[in-house]
Parts: structure tokens; sequence; C-alpha cells
């Protein structure tokens, strides 16, 4: 069964990069452009990741993982923040929200198809 | 009804007391235990010595005599306690600093150490005090007589003031002479003067209240009586008689004898004045309180005659209230004995330092040096004084018991120690003030003071006769002791004091400044004067003397005696760090027992006994003259320091604020990096991102490589884009952003900014029009800039338009000496609430759809700092797509317009 990542990212050139080399490891790609639409299609999806910016309009990333982790139905469901703040306390706050992983642009394709590959296998 | 002996009893049985108080007191001060001599209550309530028999019983018989007049005996004292404290502040200073015996010796010490001044000033002390004791020695006699006699008419038993008398010299001599040294206080005396007061004060409030309450039944009935309109009369106050007496009373507190004695020498601490500078005036206060009910209840009932000195008396004894006469009789009696006990003690101390002792050390024969003689003589020669002192009261009482009015004689003694007043004063504040300048004026205001108001009070005796009254002496008719050149006032008081204070002043001052001081002089005057700056030890600087150890010790022991001298001799040495009990005969020790010594003989005679054993004596003007420098340079010095640290706490506040402005900046600085790290990172991720996919991918199809490479490209533009504005905003945030300023066409640029935007609106499907538009507006702009801000403009109004039918207009106009030019659009617009925000760094619109963030915030910022420098401004109007009803934003660009084209455009 393929692996389902969400991806939610406002850059829409970066929302195309990650669409390819993702779809080329067998990933279903979901791509929304702010934290609201998240918090909007989650429960529907069910994905067996979520790639989350933290800069994003209406809702920003910390708070979309704030949320996703606090709510217990979505437990078990992998986070990974992908962002271009990439200050440690950033990081902290991040691991302090629950992330699965921290991940800061510019990125390595390979290391983020590797994240992607352990997160969503597990 | 009280027989002579229960009041003679009484009287007896008080004395026992003061004595048991008296001899307790001295006996605990003698074994270290001063704590309840020292407190500022016992101090107030010996202050309070000023209000004799004379306030005590003449108050009353002033108020009914002459109204409202006594109030000034109280005013004058209150108004130096609470205005010139800091007068009294300096004298106590200069008392402890100098050891100031006397009020002879302040004078005599200040100007020189002058014998002849503390002998002038030591003859009209004790001539201006004579009556005032005689004036005790009356009011005890009558006092006695009228409640001893049960009412009858007084009669003045001679025997009985002379008893008197002898019973208040045997006291003083007790407690009064036991010290040589002025400055180690009489501490029994002062403890039964305090009892006094308490005493005189109770009798009088409880007659005061008894009077109210008792008698009249409440305040109201009192002032009700008709006895209330003679004493309450308004043209009593406020005359010249009244400023010269509170003038008088003011002096006294200074000038007396034995005000200065209980005020300064006896002062333990300068602590307590701040206590009695309030306290006092409340005593006098409440001893004045009695004295308006008292006088008119006695008016009114009262027989008429009934002498009004008595009424304290009278009163209580006409209502049957014997209890209460024999209370107010002990009241009266404290008033005279603590007056007479310490007036004698401060006149014995002057006698004996001023007068007995400068001439036994004049005598040859008596000047043999023999362990403490000088002691024995001093304490000898001031229990004489003391007795004849009474005597020489007691005398004035016999010749002058005709008249019975006690205030007069009250007032005669006040204005012959009112002549010590400029002198005092003077000597305290003005540092030229001369040695023959004091004795000058205060010779002639003593001698006008004796012929205008002492002289007359004889007349019909010996010389002073009726006719010398008349029409003055030799028939000189302007010189009549009531109207000296032909000045005749109403009241021969004020005539007195007016004269001979004018007289006194004008000469003082005069001779002062025609008479130069002599060295001593104006040593001692810079030390009086500046005595807050000027430690006393800071005298031996300027005096260069020796004189063998032997010779001192052998002088110091005549004085204190051989243990005492032996005592300050080992304690000197130890001081010097000397080895042994004899310190090195330096100029410091000889000052400093010159100083020892003047405690106890007085300042004249210390300097006479040390001159007689001291060799090579020389005052160093020099230093003087650097001392006064000095001071004037710790003034300025002083001044200096204090507008430096005023301008140092500027400074440092200054720092504050810039540090304070340098952490904001620095705050802002990291975020500002943090937000360029950000704006840089996103182009660089989608660059590095697809560069490996295309490096990982060789058998990408052309179409998606070429796509990926166009995304490289463009955000590769965009980060050199971003990079420019970042720089732009550095330059304009240092203010190195340098604008090439020229005459342009505002309209053209705008112009061809929307002709270059043609393409980009194209692609973007958005049509761009142009609204009325000027033909030409001549500017003084930096053209690239200004094509740079309405490019920013019209890409933002471009980009960020998500309607349907996006449309851009733009127009411009010129009014009152500006270009405006507008650009509208019909995008979503922007919430009133983020109208200013747009225009901060790194902002963005909140709504915004993906794909249209390209920029990195900071166009607008840099768009309005251009337009403010160019001296216009850059604003989103409050009212979106005006007409249009559909919202959109409204950005307006204000540009001043060319000087000259204004001028012209304003014709």
């Amino acid at each position: 069964m393929p692996a389902h990542v969400l991806i939610a990212e406002d850059e829409p050139n970066i929302v195309e990069s990650l669409s390819f080399i993702l779809s080329r490891e067998g990933c279903e790609v979901t791509a929304v452009f702010d934290g609201r639409a998240v918090i909007d299609k989650i429960g529907t999806m069910r994905p067996d990741l979520v790639i989350l910016d933290v800069m994003l309009p209406k809702m920003n990333g910390f708070e979309v993982l704030k949320w996703i982790k606090s709510n217990p139905d979505l437990k078990g469901v992998p986070v990974m923040i992908l962002t271009a703040k990439g200050q440690d306390k950033d990081r902290k706050t991040a691991e302090e929200l629950g992330a699965d992983a921290f991940v800061t642009k510019p990125f390595s394709n390979r290391e983020v198809v590797e994240r992607v590959m352990t997160l969503a296998s597990a | 009804m009280l027989s002579a002996n229960v009041v003679l009893v009484t009287a007896l049985a008080y004395v026992a007391l003061l004595f048991i108080v008296a001899f307790v007191s001295d006996r605990r001060a003698r074994a270290g235990r001063v704590g309840l001599a020292h407190s500022p209550l016992i101090y107030t309530l010996s202050i309070s010595v000023y209000c004799t028999s004379w306030t005590f019983y003449g108050a009353v018989g002033s108020a009914a005599r002459d109204g409202l007049e006594f109030v000034t005996i109280y005013l004058g004292p209150t108004l130096v306690f609470v205005g010139w404290w800091f007068v009294l502040r300096k004298l106590v200073r200069i008392g402890r600093v100098h050891r100031i015996s006397s009020v002879a010796d302040l004078v005599s010490s200040r100007y020189g150490k002058s014998t002849t001044l503390a002998v002038l000033v030591t003859i009209i002390a004790v001539i201006a005090s004579t009556p005032y004791i005689a004036l005790q020695l009356k009011a005890v006699t009558i006092s006695f007589s009228v409640v001893g006699s049960a009412g009858n008419e007084a009669v003045i038993d001679v025997s009985t003031a002379f008893w008197v008398a002898a019973g208040m010299a045997a006291f003083t001599i007790l407690f009064g002479t036991r010290n040589i040294d002025a400055n180690e206080r009489h501490h029994g005396v002062v403890a039964a003067i305090a009892l006094e007061a308490l005493v005189k004060l109770v009798a009088l409030l409880a007659v005061g209240i008894f009077v109210v309450f008792g008698v009249a039944g409440g305040l109201g009935e009192v002032f009700a009586m008709p006895g209330a309109s003679i004493v309450i009369d308004p043209d009593t106050v406020y005359g010249p008689r009244w400023m010269a007496m509170t003038f008088l009373a003011g002096t006294a507190i200074l000038c007396l004898p034995r005000q200065f004695q209980v005020t300064v020498v006896e002062n333990a601490d300068e602590g307590q004045l701040r206590t009695a500078s309030w306290l006092f005036p409340l005593y006098l206060f409440l001893m004045c309180c009695s004295i308006l009910p008292i006088a008119i209840a006695g008016l009114t009932l009262l027989p008429p005659g009934a002498n009004p000195d008595m009424f304290v008396l009278t009163l209580p004894m006409a209502q049957g209230q014997d209890a209460l006469a024999l209370l107010a009789f002990i009241g009266g009696f404290s008033s005279a004995t603590s007056m007479v006990i310490v007036a004698c003690i401060a006149l014995s101390i002057m006698v004996s330092n001023h007068i007995v002792i400068p001439v036994v050390l004049r005598l040859p024969v008596l000047s043999q040096a023999v362990s403490g003689d000088m002691k024995r003589l001093l304490l000898v020669s001031r229990r004489i004084s003391i007795g004849l002192l009474l005597l020489l009261g007691f005398g004035y009482f016999v010749a002058s018991a005709q008249s019975d009015a006690l205030a007069a004689m009250g007032l005669i003694a006040f204005a012959g120690a009112a002549q010590i007043l400029p002198a005092m004063v003077g000597g305290l504040y003005w540092r030229s003030a001369s040695k023959a300048g004091a004795a000058a004026g205060m010779f002639a205001g003593f001698l006008v003071w004796m012929y205008t108001l002492v002289l007359p009070n004889f007349e019909g005796v010996w010389f002073v006769t009726h006719g010398l009254m008349v029409d003055g002496p030799w028939g000189l008719g302007w010189l009549r002791p009531h109207a000296l050149f032909g000045i005749q006032g109403d009241d021969p008081l004020v005539h007195s004091v007016f004269w001979s204070m004018t007289v006194n002043i004008v000469l003082f001052v005069a001779v002062s400044l025609i008479r130069e001081q002599n060295p001593l002089e104006r040593l001692q005057g810079t030390l009086f004067v500046d005595v807050f700056r000027n430690p006393a030890e800071s005298e031996g600087r300027f005096i260069t003397r020796s004189a063998t150890v032997d010779d001192l010790y052998v002088m110091t022991q005549r004085i204190l005696g051989a243990e005492e001298a032996q005592r300050v001799f080992a304690e000197f040495a130890q001081r010097q760090g000397a080895t042994g009990d004899m310190p090195r005969p330096d100029a410091a020790f000889i000052s400093h027992l010159e100083r020892l010594l003047a405690g106890g003989i007085g300042a004249a005679s210390a300097r006479v006994m040390i001159s007689q054993v001291v060799t090579g004596e020389t005052i160093s003007l020099d230093e003087l003259i650097r001392l006064v420098d000095e001071t004037q340079q710790v003034i300025e010095y002083s001044q200096r320091l204090e507008a430096k640290s005023q301008e140092l706490q500027q400074t440092a506040k200054a720092l504050q604020d810039a540090n304070e402005r340098l952490r904001l900046l620095d705050a802002q600085k990291d975020d500002f990096l943090s937000q360029v790290s950000h704006e840089v990172r996103t182009p660089m991720a989608s660059i590095r991102s697809f560069s490996e996919i295309l490096l990982d991918n060789p058998d990408l199809e052309s179409e998606r490589s070429r796509k990926y490479l166009k995304i490289i490209q463009d955000e590769t533009l965009r980060l050199s884009r971003l990079l420019d504005e970042i720089l732009d905003v550095s330059h304009l945030d240092s203010g190195q952003f340098a604008l090439r300023l020229a005459d342009v066409d505002g309209a053209r640029i705008l112009e061809h900014a929307v002709e270059t935007s043609r393409g980009m609106a194209a692609s973007a499907g958005v049509a761009i029009d142009y609204g009325p538009c000027v033909e030409q507006a001549p500017i003084r702009a930096d053209g690239d800039r200004l094509a740079q801000v309405f490019m920013n403009i019209l890409s933002n109004a471009i980009k960020y338009n998500t309607s349907e039918q996006p449309r851009v207009t733009v127009s411009s106009r010129i009014d009152g000496g500006s270009y405006f030019a507008y650009v509208d659009d019909n995008g979503p617009g922007i919430p009133a609430e983020d109208r200013e925000r747009i225009f901060a760094k790194f902002a963005r619109g909140r709504e915004l759809t993906p794909g249209h963030r390209t920029g990195a915030g900071l166009g607008l910022s840099i768009s309005r700092s251009i337009a403010r420098m160019l001296g216009g401004d850059l604003e989103l109007l409050p009212e979106p797509g005006r007409g249009s009803g559909r919202g959109g934003a409204r950005f307006r660009l204000r540009l001043p317009l060319r000087s000259e084209t204004a001028a012209a455009a304003g014709e």
C-alpha cells in the first residue's frame, strides 16, 4: 500500500519538487497551501505522514502541529517540519510540540526521502 | 485664709525640693548619668527661664493697663525660634567649638579676644540686669505680702526682700559655682530650672482655667465681661511701641546673659535646639493663654484700684480659693527664683572671667604660680560676685520701691541688653566687623540707652532734676532725654530704642569699615563666620608660637588644678603619639590649651595667660588669606562639582537611552537577519531541490527538465532581487542610501513605469488603464529610484489582484505645490488594521493566494523610505476602490513640485 503524504506548503515550487521526489518513491502526495486546509482535510484523508512548513498563511505550522498532536484521533500520525526557519529555538519549539522530524530548507532530496520513508512505514 | 506662716513654710518646702532636685541631678551628672539632663525637653524647659515673674505677674498687669501689648513679649522670642533658628544654631555651634562661657566671652572672642569688649559687655549686662533682679525681688516680696496678709493692702517689706535675696544667693552659690569650666555645665541648676518652668506653667494655667470655667463659666462668658473692652483694645496693636517691644523681646532671647547661658552654654548638642525651636514657642503660647482671662476677670470682679500686677493672686483669693492662690504664689516664686539664679550664674561668670581675672593677671603680686590658685580665685570671685549682684539688685529694689509697674523695669533691661545685638549678630555673619566698630557701637548705644531710658527713672535723684527732663541739660532743648534732636515720640521706650539702636548700628558699621582689623580679629572673624566649615583646631595653622612644656604645665595647673592638668597633657601627648605624659609644645597644642582654658576663664583672659608664657607669636596673614580663598574655592569647587554631577546624570540618562535604543536595534537586527535568512532559504530550497532532481534523473523528459530549469532560473532571479532589496534596506537604515537628484518629469516616469509593467500585467491577465492624469510634473528626484517606486506599487497591484476581472487604474494630479500619483486596483483590498503594517519590513498581506509570494515584503518599506527621502510620502488611502464599490486598494504617492514651479503655480 503506498504511503499517503499530506504536504502543507505555500511555495508552489517546493510543492512541485516534493511531489516529484516522493511520487518516484511510490508515495501518494496531497498538497495544501495553508494551515487551515490541513485541519480541514486530515480527518478524511488519514495520511501516513504530514509535512508542514512553518510560515503558512492563515494558521502557522506550529499551530497545526500542536493541533494534530493534541488530537487523540490522530495519534500515530507522524509530522515532519520542513522550514526555512532554521534557528535552534525553532527546532526546540518543534520538538516540544512533538514533531517527529525537523528538516531545514534548503533540504537534500535524499534526506527528505529517507525521513519520509522511515516515518511513513513506522 | 492663708497665714504668713503657711506661705513661708510652703515656700521653704518648695525651696527644699529644688535643693533636692538640683543635688540629685548634680550627683547623677557627676556619676556620668546625664541622660535626663541632655534631653531636649529639659533643655527647652530651661530656656523658659525667659518667663520671669514679670511675665508671670506683670503680663496680666500689662494686659489690664495697656491691652494686648503683653503679647509682644511672647511674640519676639517665638519669631526668633521659628524664623531665626539658623542664628541660634550658629551661636550654639560657635559656643561649643570655641568653648564660649558667656555672651561677653562670645563678643570678646569674636573680636580678637578683646578684654575691652568683654569688660564693656559685662558692664552693660550687669547694669541691664540689676533692675531686672530687683524686679524679681520685688515681685516675690509683694506677692508674699499679698498672699500672707490675706488680701490686705500690700506692704513692701524690705526685710522679706533681703532674706529672699540672701536665700537665692545661697542656692546660686551652692549649685552655680561648683565647676570652673563653664562648659562642664550646671546640671543641678538646669534640672531645678526645668522643674520651676513646669511649676510656673501649671500654676498660671490652673489660675487661667479656674477663672474661665470656675468663675466666668466658659470662654465666651469671659470675653463678655465688661473688663474685656479695656484689655482687647486694637489700638495697642501694630503701632511703633508694638514693633519696638516685639524687637526687644526678640533680641532679649539672644542677648540676655541668662538666655545665652541656658541656650548656648548649657546646650549639650544641637539636636536639642531642633526640639526647642517648636517646643519653646508652644510653651510661650501656653503661658500666654491664661493672661487675657485673668486680666479681664480681674478688671471686672476686683474692686477698682486693685493692683493688676497681682491679679494672679488676688483673683483666686477673692474667690476663696486659698490653695490655688498658694499654687499661684509658688508659680510666681518659681519664675523669680529661676531668673535670679541663672542670671547670677551668667553674670558671675562674666564678672570673674572678664573683670577679676584680667586684673589679677596684671598684678605682679598675685601672679605667683601656685597649683590651682586660679581655680580657687575664680570660685571665690564668682561667689562674691553672686553676693554682690544680689546686693546690687536689692539696693535697686530699695531705691525704686515707689514705682509699682513691673513691666517697665523689664523693658528697660531688655533695651539695655539689645545694645549687644549688633556686635553679636553682625559678628556671626560679617567677616569685616571689627573690634573698634563693635566697641564704638555698643558703647554709644549703651550711653544713649542710659540717658534716654534709665536716667529719667531717677528724676529727682542727684542731678536728675525736673528741669533737665523738661528743658534739657544746660537748657539745650535738643538734648532732652525724651526728645533727642527734637524728635519726640509718644513713647519714651520707642524713642530710646530707636536712637540707641540707630547710633549703635551706624557706628558699628561705619567704624568697622574705617578701622582695619588686627590679624587676630581677622582670624577669629573668619573662624566664627565660617564656623560650619572650619574646625576650631585649624586655629593652630595660623598662629605660630612656642613655649616650654613646663611653663605651659605650670600655667594650666594654676587654672585647672594639678590633677586635671596632668590628664589634659597626657591626653594630648597620646594624640600626638608622643611617648610619656608630656606633649610637644607645638602651635596646635598651645591653641588647644588656650581653647580649653577659655572654657574656664574666657577667651580674653586665656589669651593673656598664654601670652605670658609663649614667645615669638606671629599670626600668619598669608595663611588666613589662603583660608578665606580656600573657603571660596571650596564653594566654587562644590558648585562645579554639582554642575558636573548634573551633567554626568544627564549623560548617564542619555547613555541609558542610547543603550535602550541599541538593544532595540539589536533585537530588530536579529529579527531582520532571521527574516532575511528565511527569505533567502526559500528560493534556495527550490534551486537545490530541482538541481538535485535534474542531477539524479538524467533521463527526465526534456519538457519537464526545461520547466525545472526555468524554476531554477526564476528562483535565482528572485534571490538577486531579494539581495538588492536587502542592500537597499540596509542603506536606507544606515542613511547611506544615495539619491542622484535631477530635475525630472514625474508624469513621464510614471508613464514609463506603466508601459514597462504592461508585459507583466498581460501575462497575469491584468488590465492597466489610465485615469485623469497631468501632462507634466516637474519635480526634483532620482529618476531611477522613482521608477523603482512606481514599479513596486504597480507590481503589487498586479500580483496580488485576485479579482475575476483584474484591473489597475493609474491617475495623477497636482495640488498645492505637490504632485500626487494614484494606483488603484480592484483586488481584495487591505484590511484597515494592516494599512500601516504592510509598510513594515518583511510584511505581507495576510490573505495571500499561494504562488503570489514572490517578494520578500521589503518593497513597500523601501518605496516609502524613498518617497520620504524625496520630501513626499507613500500611503495606502483609507477609502479603497473609490466609486467601484468592490474593495481594492488605493496607493497614493505624493512628491513636492520643484520650488520655482511651485512658486509659479502659486501666482
